[in-house]
């Protein structure tokens, strides 16, 4: 049997539905959840509630979670791939409180991932669900300002100006320089905003098998990608795609294969890396323990 | 050694405790009381009701309270609070023209049936500090007496008195507005939006940001030659139409602020030369936000009338996607959450356009 650290399910908040939401509010989501699914990577406009959490905090990630979590569900959170950073602590906390579900620092013991700028390192199964918190759904913004043109370009599939925003990098600087939120075409047809993941997390969207719900609160937009679908990132055959590279490996756990936060340790200029993904490193480091 | 960032349950806790101890302050002084917000910090509640779009006195104080006093957190909290309420009934629209008067002026005209009536306004207060305030003998002030309100008057609105000569557009429904006025808590916000819609972004939308949208259009960005035709604050009744009786019932009444400015418009190809509109409205008496709101209302519908579009103001989405304070509140101050994981991959992107930059220098320098 395997060990479980999940914590039991509560007793809700009394006063408030399930999951906070009333249950139409989760209706008119699901079925905007359901649009997503089925054009993946096209957003859809959705009447976002005021949440009691701020706007930028993840609104529309708790929503979708809100929409789609059921009481037999067990929930990880994580933010900036940790578990403990104090708004990951805060949104585990308004669903303990307001589902009453069970909770979870473990991947792989969570059906249901709300994330802000990660993707686990785990690999992801059929039997779960991850859902991104996004800040700007809209790939294009920063190319184009308005809603009503971005709308038509992606309606006309007219994605020449992110090719020549990306050109435009590598003439200037030889490469591609952008980090996180890099773009990626979804199932060979939308352009899509994959929310500020670093693109070392890009490839892990590909053909994953579990299914990835996405969530603006404050653009009002929900999108998709189902399981086993294509997501390609956006590059040139004389540029290929790459991800982000450490010469160090993690100071705690030793990963040489995970994404690395640097960490300042004095101010003599002094650094050192460890994994972004907690329960990855604190996985790697018990299962060396054991070893020894 | 390295100490993770952990035990953020706790210091979470501690933050809300260290919380509720600075917005009680020093306990030697009395608590306020809901009651002496709701009465004597009026102009306040009528903002966080206005903008937190929920007539309900006693739920703003409560949030002004726990706000702290800072406003727009206290919209904040009644927001939140007004999403997870019912939707019970929705009114018949309310008619200004038979609202219970405490203030009205307008601009355009010296004398009008209604009158002018001053009412409470800051508007010729020298502004002065009135250190008689300070030496809280605020009680032994002398009470001022209330003029009967006038009952069941109507009193017409210059707009309306301007349309008997058609000197200025008829209210009526225009290409790409529907017949119920749309809801943005219930339908996303999508463009072009049609006026109901913006009117009801506008009305939620921050009073600062309002203000200088307004003023902008008042030193030429998007200049729509206004006269303030008429502003007027009192009481309105709230009717609905219970199904099972089939006719308007009264169920209470709500203060508002109106304002109904008349815009200078030389006419085009289909319009003959007359004043056109722009409206505002608040609850309570905001006259410096429905002013403004009315300012913008008429900039924003430059499109429909044939004007040039230069300026900000007269950009809905730019105007309207931007007015909410909770939204921008949110979205700016999320910055400082977590982003160690996308600044990592600008480290690694800067210091690898660094080793380029350097490498090319030194190429450079060899040739």
């Amino acid at each position: 049997m395997q060990p479980n650290d999940a914590t039991q399910a509560q007793d809700t908040l009394d006063g408030y539905n399930f999951a906070y939401l009333d249950e139409q509010t989760k209706r008119m989501i699901r079925r905007a959840t359901l649009k997503a699914v089925a054009i993946p990577g096209y957003q859809v406009p959705f009447a976002g509630r005021e949440m009691p959490l701020p706007y930028g905090w993840g609104t529309g990630g708790i929503q979708v979670t809100a929409a789609v979590i059921g009481p037999d569900d067990t929930l990880k959170v994580i933010d900036q791939g940790a578990d403990d950073t104090t708004n990951a602590v805060s949104i585990r906390r308004f669903f303990a409180r307001t589902a009453g579900v069970a909770t979870t620092e473990r991947t792989t013991q969570a059906s249901l991932i709300q994330t802000r700028h990660r993707i686990p390192e785990a690999p992801l199964t059929e039997d779960q669900i991850l859902v991104y918190q996004v800040p700007i759904p809209e790939p294009l913004r920063w190319m184009e300002a308005r809603e009503s043109e971005t709308r038509k370009m992606h309606a006309l599939e007219e994605y020449g100006v992110m090719h020549v925003k990306l050109y435009e990098d590598i003439a200037h600087l030889g490469r591609i320089a952008t980090s996180y939120d890099y773009p990626v075409r979804v199932n060979g047809r939308y352009v899509m905003a994959p929310s500020p993941i670093p693109k070392f997390d890009n490839p892990k969207m590909d053909m994953m098998p579990a299914l990835q719900l996405f969530g603006a609160g404050r653009e009002k937009r929900i999108y998709a990608v189902p399981p086993y679908t294509r997501v390609e990132s956006l590059d040139f055959e004389d540029h290929p795609f790459e991800v982000q590279a450490w010469d160090e490996a993690c100071a705690l756990c030793g990963a040489t294969d995970s994404y690395l936060d640097e960490v300042v340790i004095d101010d003599a200029g002094g650094r050192m890396f460890v994994c972004s993904d907690t329960d990855h490193c604190t996985q790697r480091t018990a299962s060396r323990e054991a070893a020894e | 050694m390295y100490v993770a960032v952990k035990g953020g349950e706790r210091a979470i806790d501690n933050a809300h405790r260290l919380l509720a101890e600075e917005r009680r302050g020093d306990r030697a002084v009395p608590a306020l009381s809901l009651t002496q917000i709701k009465e004597q910090m009026t102009l306040a509640v009528d903002r966080v009701m206005t903008e937190g779009s929920l007539y309900d006195r006693d739920l703003a104080a409560l949030a002004i309270k726990q706000a702290r006093g800072d406003l727009v957190e206290a919209i904040f909290l009644l927001r939140a609070y007004r999403t997870t309420l019912p939707r019970l009934a929705v009114s018949e629209p309310v008619d200004t023209a038979r609202m219970t008067i405490r203030r009205r002026v307008s601009a355009t005209f010296k004398d009008l049936p209604g009158g002018q009536v001053l009412g409470p306004t800051f508007d010729y207060t020298h502004r002065l500090m009135d250190f008689k305030l300070a030496a809280e003998a605020d009680d032994d002030a002398e009470p001022c007496e209330r003029g009967e309100p006038r009952q069941d008057e109507t009193v017409p609105r210059v707009a309306d008195l301007l349309g008997e000569e058609g000197l200025i557009e008829p209210e009526v429904p225009r290409d790409g507005d529907t017949a119920e006025p749309g809801d943005i808590t219930r339908e996303p916000l999508e463009f072009p939006a049609d006026r109901s819609t913006r009117l009801q972004s506008l009305a939620r939308g921050d009073e600062g940001y309002l203000l200088g949208l307004a003023y902008s259009t008042q030193r030429g960005y998007g200049r729509n030659h206004p006269f303030a035709g008429e502003i007027r604050m009192g009481d309105v009744a709230v009717e609905i139409v219970p199904e099972e009786l089939g006719f308007a019932v009264e169920i209470g009444d709500i203060t508002v602020t109106e304002c109904q400015m008349i815009n200078q418009f030389k006419g085009s190809k289909a319009a003959p030369p007359q004043f056109t509109r722009g409206y505002g409205l608040t609850f309570g008496q905001g006259e410096r936000k429905a002013m403004a709101m009315a300012l913008v209302d008429r900039s924003l519908r430059a499109e429909e009338l044939g004007e040039d579009l230069t300026a900000p103001a007269q950009d809905a989405e730019f105007v309207l996607s931007h007015c909410d304070n909770v939204e921008a509140s949110g979205f700016v101050q999320h910055l400082k959450l977590p982003h160690y994981v996308d600044f990592q991959g600008e480290l690694v992107t800067v210091r690898a356009l660094r080793r380029e930059h350097e490498r090319k220098e030194a190429t450079d320098a060899a040739e």
